[in-house]
C-alpha cells in the first residue's frame, strides 16, 4: 500500500507535467489553478474530517484570513507579499489553537454549529469593516513579489501552485503514516481508546487542527494574489460548505480523493454553465445524489469497487 | 431616567420577541427532525422561505388569504415528506457530514427552484389585520407581531398536546429516545419519521408566512433564518422542545438588543457569537442532559 500511494504521486506529477501543453487555452489553464488551489485547502481539511473526524464548517474563514491578511497588510501598510503571508497564517493558527480546546470537547452536531459559527462570524467581520476590506464589494490585491521575483501570468502561476499540490500530497502521505498520524486515525476510530493506549487526544487535535487551518490561510493568500482581487465570498458559509463537500465527494480520508473532490468541484460550476438559471438546482440534485449513491465518496467506492484499498 | 431608556428597551424587546417566535418555530422544527432522525436538517430554513414565498405566489394568483396560506403550510410540509423519503431514508445510517450535505443539496434544490419560479425580486403582502401601531409606555407594537407571537404560542400548546396527549406523539417521543426499542414495542418509526418531516416543513412555513408582513421575503432568505432557527436549537439543548423556544425567544431578543444598542451592523453576528460563549461553557446547551458516552 506504501508504495503504490507514492506511485500515485508520480503518475499525478506526470499529468501536471503533461496538462499545459494539451489545454487549449488560457481559460483552462486559469480553471486548472484554481482546481489546484482547491485540492491544497482540501487536502489539509480531509486531514481535519476525514483522518481525525472532527467536522469544521467553517474552515472558509480560515481562508478569508489569509486572503484578506494578503489584500490588507499589503496595501494599506504596504507590507512585503510573503510577511503578509505569514502574517495571515500566523493570526489563523492562533485563532486555532485559542479556541481548539473548547471546541474540540464537542462532538458531532454541536462541533458542527460551533465551527459554523466560528466561520460565520469572520466573514460578517470582512464584509462589515469596509473601510479596510473594502465591504461587500471587495478589494483588489497587489501581485506576488517574492523578493526580486514576480509572479505574474497563468503559466508561472501553474507551475508554482502544482509544486505546492504535490509538495503538500507527499507531505500528508508521510504525516498520516507517521506516529502522528496513526494517533490521528486511533482518535478517530474510538477517542477512548486512543486515550487508553496513551495518545494526547486534545493535543493531536489542536495539532490537526492548527496544521489546517495554517494551510487554508496560506492557500487563501495564494488565491488573492493569483485573482488579483478578494472578496467577502472567500470567507463565506456556502465556501466552507463547497470545501467540506470536495472533501466528502472526493472521499473522506483519501489523500486523492481530496484531488478529486476538488478537481470536480471546481468544474462543475462551469460545465452547468450551460443550464441558464437552472445551476443551482442541477448543483444541489448532484452533491444530493453523489451522498446518496455513494456516502463514502468516489475514491474509496471505486477502489472498493476494483478490489483494491 | 425612566423616561428615556424604557420606550427604547420596549421597542428593541418587541422587535427580538417577534422574531425569536419565528425562530423557535424553526428551532422547534430542528429539533423535531434531529429527535426523530438524528440528522441536522440544513434545508429548515427554506421551509421558512417557501412559507412567505408561496403565500406571496398564492395571493397574486388570486387566492383568497386562508386559501393561499394553507396551501403555503401543505405545501413545504410535501417537500419535508419528499425530502426524508428520497434522500434521508435511503442512507439513514450514513455519517453526520454526508447527512449534513444530503440536507444542504436540498436546501439548494428548493432556493433554485423558487428562484426560477418566483423570481428574485423582494416581496411581502399586507398584515393579517390593521397595520396601526399600537403604542405601549411609548413604544410602538405592530399588530403583525401580536400575530405572530399568539400563533406561535398556540402552536408551541399544540405540539406540547400531540406529544403528552396522542399515540402518535408518544410513538415520536419513544422513537427519539431509542428507535430500536420503540421498533420493538410495535411502534411504526417509518411513519414516525414521515410525520417529524410533514410537521418540521409546515411549522417553518407557519414561522416564514407570519413573519413576511414584518421582515419581507425573497428566495434567499432561507440561510440566515435557518442558521440562527439551527443557533436557537442548540443554544437550548439538541432535542429538547422546551430548550427551542427558550433559545428562539433568547435569539431573537439578544438579537435586537445587540442591534439596538451596540451595533446593528454586526446584528447576524450576534447569535453565533452566543452560540460559541454558550458551548463553550456548557457543552449540550442550556438545557441538553448530561450524556455519558458508552465506550
Amino acid at each position: 500500500m506504501f508504495r503504490s500511494q507514492f506511485f500515485g504521486l508520480i503518475v499525478l506529477a506526470v499529468i501536471l507535467v503533461v496538462l499545459p501543453f494539451v489545454l487549449p487555452n488560457n481559460f483552462y489553464l486559469d480553471l486548472a489553478i484554481r482546481m489546484l488551489i482547491n485540492a491544497c485547502i482540501v487536502l489539509g481539511l480531509n486531514l481535519l474530517i476525514g483522518f481525525a473526524g472532527q467536522i469544521s464548517l467553517g474552515h472558509a474563514g480560515f481562508v478569508g484570513i489569509g486572503a484578506y491578511a494578503s489584500a490588507v497588510l499589503t496595501t494599506h501598510y504596504s507590507w512585503s507579499p510573503l510577511g503578509a503571508m505569514l502574517a495571515g497564517a500566523l493570526a489563523a493558527g492562533v485563532l486555532a489553537a485559542l479556541v481548539a480546546r473548547p471546541i474540540f470537547k464537542l462532538k458531532g452536531h454541536y462541533l458542527a454549529m460551533a465551527t459554523l459559527g466560528l466561520g460565520i462570524i469572520i466573514s460578517i467581520i470582512v464584509r462589515n469593516e469596509a473601510a479596510l476590506t473594502g465591504g461587500p464589494d471587495g478589494m483588489p490585491v497587489a501581485a506576488l513579489a517574492l523578493f526580486s521575483f514576480e509572479i505574474s501570468g497563468e503559466k508561472q502561476w501553474y507551475w508554482v501552485v502544482s509544486g505546492i499540490l504535490l509538495f503538500s500530497l507527499w507531505a500528508s502521505l508521510n504525516l498520516i503514516d507517521s506516529p502522528f498520524g496513526r494517533a490521528l486515525r486511533a482518535l478517530h476510530g474510538s477517542e477512548v481508546a486512543a486515550q487508553v493506549v496513551g495518545v494526547d487526544v486534545a493535543k493531536y487535535k489542536l495539532a490537526i487542527f492548527v496544521l489546517s487551518a495554517v494551510f487554508a490561510s496560506l492557500m487563501g493568500s495564494v488565491t488573492a494574489h493569483y485573482v488579483g482581487f478578494v472578496t467577502p465570498n472567500v470567507a463565506d458559509f456556502f465556501h466552507s460548505i463547497e470545501l467540506v463537500t470536495m472533501v466528502v465527494i472526493g472521499g473522506m480520508a483519501s489523500i486523492y480523493g481530496s484531488v478529486i473532490g476538488a478537481v470536480l468541484l471546481t468544474a462543475l460550476p462551469q460545465a452547468l454553465a450551460g443550464f441558464e438559471g437552472w445551476e443551482t438546482v442541477v448543483f444541489g440534485s448532484i452533491l444530493m445524489f453523489c451522498m446518496i449513491f455513494m456516502p463514502k465518496g468516489l475514491v474509496p467506492t471505486l477502489a472498493a469497487k476494483f478490489g483494491r484499498r | 431616567m425612566n423616561g428615556e431608556w424604557l420606550p427604547q428597551f420596549l421597542q428593541f424587546l418587541f422587535s427580538g420577541i417577534t422574531v425569536g417566535a419565528a425562530y423557535a418555530l424553526a428551532a422547534l422544527g430542528f429539533t423535531l427532525i434531529y429527535n426523530a432522525s438524528n440528522v441536522i436538517n440544513f434545508a429548515q430554513g427554506e421551509f421558512i422561505m417557501l412559507g412567505g414565498m408561496l403565500t406571496v405566489f398564492f395571493l397574486q394568483a388570486g387566492l383568497p388569504m386562508p386559501v393561499a396560506v394553507l396551501l403555503a403550510i401543505f405545501i413545504p410540509a410535501l417537500v419535508g415528506i419528499l425530502i426524508e423519503k428520497l434522500a434521508i431514508e435511503p442512507v439513514k445510517n450514513a455519517e453526520v457530514t454526508t447527512l449534513i450535505i444530503i440536507t444542504i443539496g436540498a436546501a439548494l434544490v428548493i432556493r433554485g427552484v423558487v428562484q426560477i419560479f418566483l423570481g428574485k425580486g423582494t416581496h411581502s403582502f399586507p398584515p393579517f389585520s390593521s397595520a396601526e401601531p399600537i403604542a405601549i409606555a411609548g413604544a410602538t407594537l405592530l399588530p403583525q407581531s401580536l400575530w405572530v407571537l399568539g400563533v406561535a404560542a398556540l402552536v408551541v400548546v399544540a405540539l406540547g398536546w400531540f406529544f403528552s396527549r396522542t399515540l402518535m406523539g408518544k410513538a415520536i417521543l419513544a422513537t427519539s429516545y431509542n428507535r430500536l426499542a420503540a421498533q420493538l414495542v410495535g411502534i411504526n418509526t417509518s411513519r414516525v419519521l414521515f410525520i417529524s418531516y410533514a410537521l418540521s416543513g409546515a411549522l417553518g412555513a407557519i414561522g416564514g408566512i407570519l413573519l413576511t408582513p414584518i421582515t419581507l421575503t425573497s428566495y434567499d432568505v432561507g440561510i440566515m433564518l435557518g442558521l440562527k432557527g439551527f443557533v436557537a436549537a442548540v443554544v437550548g439543548g439538541l432535542g429538547s422542545g422546551l430548550g427551542a423556544v427558550v433559545g428562539g425567544l433568547l435569539v431573537g431578543i439578544l438579537e435586537a438588543m445587540g442591534a439596538g444598542y451596540i451595533s446593528s451592523a454586526y446584528k447576524d453576528a450576534i447569535p453565533f457569537a452566543l452560540i460559541l460563549l454558550i458551548l463553550f461553557f456548557m457543552p449540550r446547551g442550556l438545557f441538553g442532559g448530561k450524556v455519558t458516552d458508552r465506550v
